[in-house]
Formats: structure tokens, sequence, C-alpha cells
């Protein structure tokens, strides 16, 4: 096997990939997500800089003028800055997407003899691993600000799982747009155009008893209070199963209405 | 098997836009195709459909027996496909790209391994497969990208315009690369927009235009079809230029096209070369160019549209391809 010895691929190969090789070939294509950040560090301090950002600035500027005392307010926030992170690190998802489809990456995948889903998945899965990366580093700064938790491990996995499930759920309205745009930089513009209401309104910087009643009313039903509650319930103690159960309710529909028609858009664009 | 690739009929339509009007094509197995053609001829869509990424609005298309449609699975593990739209990841480098690929295919790492070092060595990518293919130039991009579409050492590549925006010395490195697949019985379908590319490389050619195949042999054949090749003689002194104009319109019979001080006229016989010369000489007229060329693609479509290639090339090649 020296040169480019003729031995052929099998005509007989099986008609479709199997469930099993067609996870592999997504974890195999995860890894081609991650690898990537080995060549380019940069990609690392980009999606490490903003929580570092979001919870410095939050807690020291903010912090004193909204809670009182940095302490007191760390306690309050950093929940919400973790929620509000991985919603923004979800764009990630549709701008990497994007990025393969418009540089060609994905025609050459498609022409491969794998799962139709693997490219998909890879991508999803890879960025599940930046966003726990991401709950990991603002946990620590945190614990280094002063944060304290005040609950046990199980409870502090089960929000780091509560919030990995909800930005799977959140990550295909990012895959639907990045289908429906035709360059990478639009799929951060639109992300902006979202997350930024919807995560400031929401109870994640202050608490919505300061707000227009008007304003509260869009606040109390935002799945983002509703997943903040949850994780600082998780994390610092107060009611979880409420909120946390409107949080899976919320993802399951927004599952339910945005995966199929990303991947109506997907099988279009691709 | 007799044909590799057979197409019948196939027809796409993007909106508006008809990419495909009916276009049937054979690859006998072990040769080469070229599918010559301007931009927005319908190159890139029929090999598009020809690899799974497309299905036909109409028509229907075989790779080694097997459906491009209904078996698109199987076809895959059959082929491979280089293009401009083909890709390999530019942040992972080229080791890394030709692994991914191998282990895709469900190959074992230390084989995947095995075979990205094996086709590296071949390509001349050793000295750089441990940096990242942003870095590489046009040709090392290319052969990469050819590498990768050979990891699964497929029965049929497709190339999608193999050497545009090559340099000249990597045109013909990428063709002999081509001549070598081929000499282990690769059959191989490549796009081109060059005529000399087709003529280097294809055993036929089928000229598209317009979504339709409009002529297939032979390079030689479609040559002596379309007849013509371009006499071109220019006058070292621009005074001389009628006395050119006229014999030049004398021996071809032909209506000779002035541009600058540059008289073109379409040659069918290349014995009219010598007369030329000897017509010349007797007018004592001193010239600075006098060559017969080698029909171009252009030639071969006006010979064989009555249009230039190059004239109508508003419909853009990357219609219906995610931009």
């Amino acid at each position: 096997m020296t040169t480019m010895t003729p031995t052929f691929g099998t005509v007989a190969a099986p008609p479709r990939s199997r469930p099993w090789e067609g996870f592999v070939q997504s974890l195999t294509l995860s890894w081609r997500t991650l690898v990537q950040i080995k060549h380019n560090p940069m990609e690392l301090i980009d999606f490490s800089i903003q929580p570092i950002m979001f919870l410095l600035l939050f807690t020291y500027v903010f912090g004193g003028a909204i809670a009182g005392s940095t302490d007191d307010y760390l306690t309050f926030a950093l929940a919400g800055i973790i929620v509000q992170n991985s919603l923004f690190g979800t764009l990630n998802t549709g701008v990497g997407l994007n990025t393969d489809v418009t540089k060609g990456v994905f025609d050459r995948l498609r022409a491969l003899p794998i799962a139709r889903w693997s490219p998909l998945a890879g991508r999803i899965g890879a960025d599940m691993v930046k966003q726990a990366w991401a709950m990991a580093l603002l946990l620590g700064l945190g614990a280094i600000m002063g944060f304290r938790v005040s609950t046990d491990l199980p409870s502090v996995l089960a929000a780091f799982g509560l919030v990995l499930v909800f930005a799977m759920a959140f990550s295909w309205i990012s895959v639907l747009v990045s289908m429906l745009v035709n360059e990478p930089e639009k799929v951060m513009i639109f992300g902006f155009a979202v997350m930024f209401p919807l995560t400031f309104v929401s109870n994640v910087f202050v608490p919505a008893s300061t707000m227009p009643g008007w304003l509260r009313g869009f606040v109390d039903v935002n799945p983002v209070t509703k997943l903040a509650d949850a994780v600082r319930g998780l994390l610092v103690g107060g009611p979880v199963a409420g909120p946390a159960g409107a949080s899976l309710l919320w993802a399951a529909g927004i599952l339910a209405i945005f995966a199929p028609l990303a991947v109506a858009a997907f099988k279009r664009r691709v | 098997m007799n044909n590799a690739v057979l197409a019948e009929g196939l027809a796409k339509r993007f909106g508006e836009t008809t990419a495909l009007d009916g276009v049937d094509l054979a690859v006998r197995t072990g040769t080469v195709l070229g599918l010559l053609g301007p931009n927005g001829a319908g190159k890139t869509t029929a090999v598009r459909i020809l690899t799974t990424l497309l299905r036909p609005d109409a028509g229907h298309a075989q790779v080694c027996g097997l459906d491009v449609v209904r078996n698109a699975h199987q076809v895959r593990g059959l082929i491979g496909l280089t293009g401009q739209y083909a890709s390999v990841d530019e942040m992972l480098t080229g080791a890394e790209n030709l692994l991914l690929i191998g282990r895709l295919l469900g190959h074992p790492r230390a084989q995947a391994k095995r075979r990205a070092r094996e086709l590296l060595a071949q390509f001349d990518l050793a000295d750089a497969a441990n940096r990242a293919a942003k870095t590489y130039s046009g040709g090392m991009r290319r052969r990469l990208d050819l590498a990768a579409s050979l990891v699964s050492r497929p029965r049929v590549l497709f190339l999608d315009e193999p050497t545009t925006g090559l340099d000249p010395r990597s045109r013909i490195d990428m063709w002999q690369i081509v001549r070598d697949l081929v000499a282990d019985g690769v059959t191989v379908l490549l796009t081109t927009q060059y005529l000399d590319e087709a003529d280097q490389l294809a055993h036929e050619i089928a000229v598209v235009d317009h979504g339709r195949v409009i002529a297939t042999g032979t390079p030689a054949e479609l040559k002596a079809r379309t007849g013509a090749q371009p006499l071109v003689v220019r006058p070292a002194d621009t005074s001389d230029l009628p006395i050119v104009l006229s014999v030049v319109r004398d021996v071809t019979a032909a209506e000779p096209v002035v541009e600058g001080s540059t008289v073109t006229a379409a040659v069918t016989d290349p014995g009219l070369l010598p007369a030329v010369v000897r017509r010349l000489d007797d007018a004592r007229v001193l010239v600075a160019e006098l060559a017969l060329r080698d029909a171009s693609l252009d030639e071969v479509f006006l010979g064989l549209t009555g249009h230039r290639a190059t004239e109508d090339s508003d419909e853009p090649e990357t219609e219906g391809v995610p931009a």
C-alpha cells in the first residue's frame, strides 16, 4: 500500500449509516471543531473574554449600586450571567455552521458516506463542550471574587445540566438563522438583536421589582428569567422545581418549533 | 459495467434560472470525460447532482450502476469530489484534514494516520503536513483538496475546475497527478473552462452551454468539427497592414479581423501557412508575428454555437450553490 493501489471501496456498502456509526462520526466532527482551537488560541480567548468582562463589570461597576454591596450582587447575579453567557454562546453554533457552508467544507462532508445529521450533531456537541468550559470559568472566577456555592455538588452539576439542555434547544434558533443568511457576520448581527433584549429584559442583572409594570410582564414569562431563577436556586438555594420545570418546558417548546424549521432550512440550503 | 457514470435527461432549475436543461452524459470506466463550458453553463450543477449533493428536478443518473438519488449513501462510498466548493478545513493542518476524513470513513486511527502520511508524501505536502491549511499556497491547497478526496480510494473522481486560478507550473503538476490516477484505473469526470486542459487530460469531451450538451467527441474530433484555428499575422511595419490583409484574405478565403496591427483569420487547413509565408515574402513584408494558434474554447464555441464562450456568462456558475 505504498502508492495508489486501486483497492476500491466495496459496492456492497450498506444503504445508510447505522445510528452507532453516526454517533461516532459526530464525535469525530466535534473533535475537528475543538482541535481548531489548538491552532487558533485566539478563539479560546474569544469565548472566554466576554463572560469574564461581564462578570467583572457588572459586579464591580453596577453591583454596589444595585445590591448595596458587590458580594451580595455577585451572589445574586452569577447565575444569571452564566445563563446570559450560554445564550450568547449558542450563536457560535450558527456562525460555525454558516462558515462551513460558505467555505465549502460542508460539501466535502456531505459527499462522504456518513450520517446526514452528523455534521450538525458534531457542531452542537463541540459547542456544548465550549459552553461547559465557559460555565466552569465563570464559577471559578466567581469563587475567586468571593462567590460561595451554598448547595452541594449534585446541585451544581444539575445547574450545568439544565443550562446545557436549554442551550442545546436554543442553539436550533441559531442554526435556523445561520441557514437563512449568507455570511457568518449576519448571524452575529441577528443574534445580538435578539440576545440583548432577551437577556437584559429578565432578572439576570437586576431584580424585576424596580421595572415598570408592562416590562415586568415580559420579564415574568421570559425563559431567561426562569432559567436564571432555577440556576440561582441550584447554586445558592431557593425554589428550584418551579423555575426548572418552566425552563425545561420552554426548552421543549423551542426545540419543537425551531428544530424542524432549522432542519428544513438546512435541507433546502445544502 | 461499461460506463462508470451515466446520466440521462438531467434537469435542474433554481427559481427563474434553468441550470440544466436535459443533460445526457456517459463516462466509460477508466477514462476521463472533460465537461467543457463557460461560466454558468451548468457544469458545477451537473457535478453536484452526480455527487449526490443536489437532487435533479428531472432525469436520473448512476455512478457504478447505483442511482445517485436512491442509493446516495452507497454512491458516496465510491466517489471522490474535489471542487471549487468542496473544500478542506482551513483551520486544521494538512495531516489533520486527511486524518479527519479517514476517521469519518471508519478507518482505525493507525490506518487513517498511515493513509494521511502516504497521501501527503505523494502530493509533495509532507513538509507542510503540520501547518494549518490556511497557510498553504493555491497549488498546495488544491493538492490537499485532491488528497482529501482520495483518502477513500474512490473509483470515480469528480474534479470541478481543478486548476482554475492556479499558476502554470501548478496546473501542469495537477495534470500529471490526474494522469497518474487514471493510470491506476480511476475514472475521472472533470469540468473546465480551458480547451487545452480538456485536450491534455480527457479521452472525451462534452461541451456544455446553457444547461445542454451541445457536442461530444474526442478532443481531435471536436477540433475537426469546429474546424477553424486562428491564423495570426502582425506586420513589423503597420503601413504594410493593407498588403497583409489582402494576402490573408486571398489565401484563406475568409474575412480577416484587424485588431490594432494584428490580422486574424479562421483557417481550417494548416497547409495554408506556407502559402501565406511565400506571398508575404514575395511582397517583401517583414512580420513581427506569424502563427497558427491552437483553437481555444472561444473558437470551439464560435464554431458550435455561433457565439463566443465569454460573451454571455452573466449567469453565475454559483447559481444554486450556497453562497
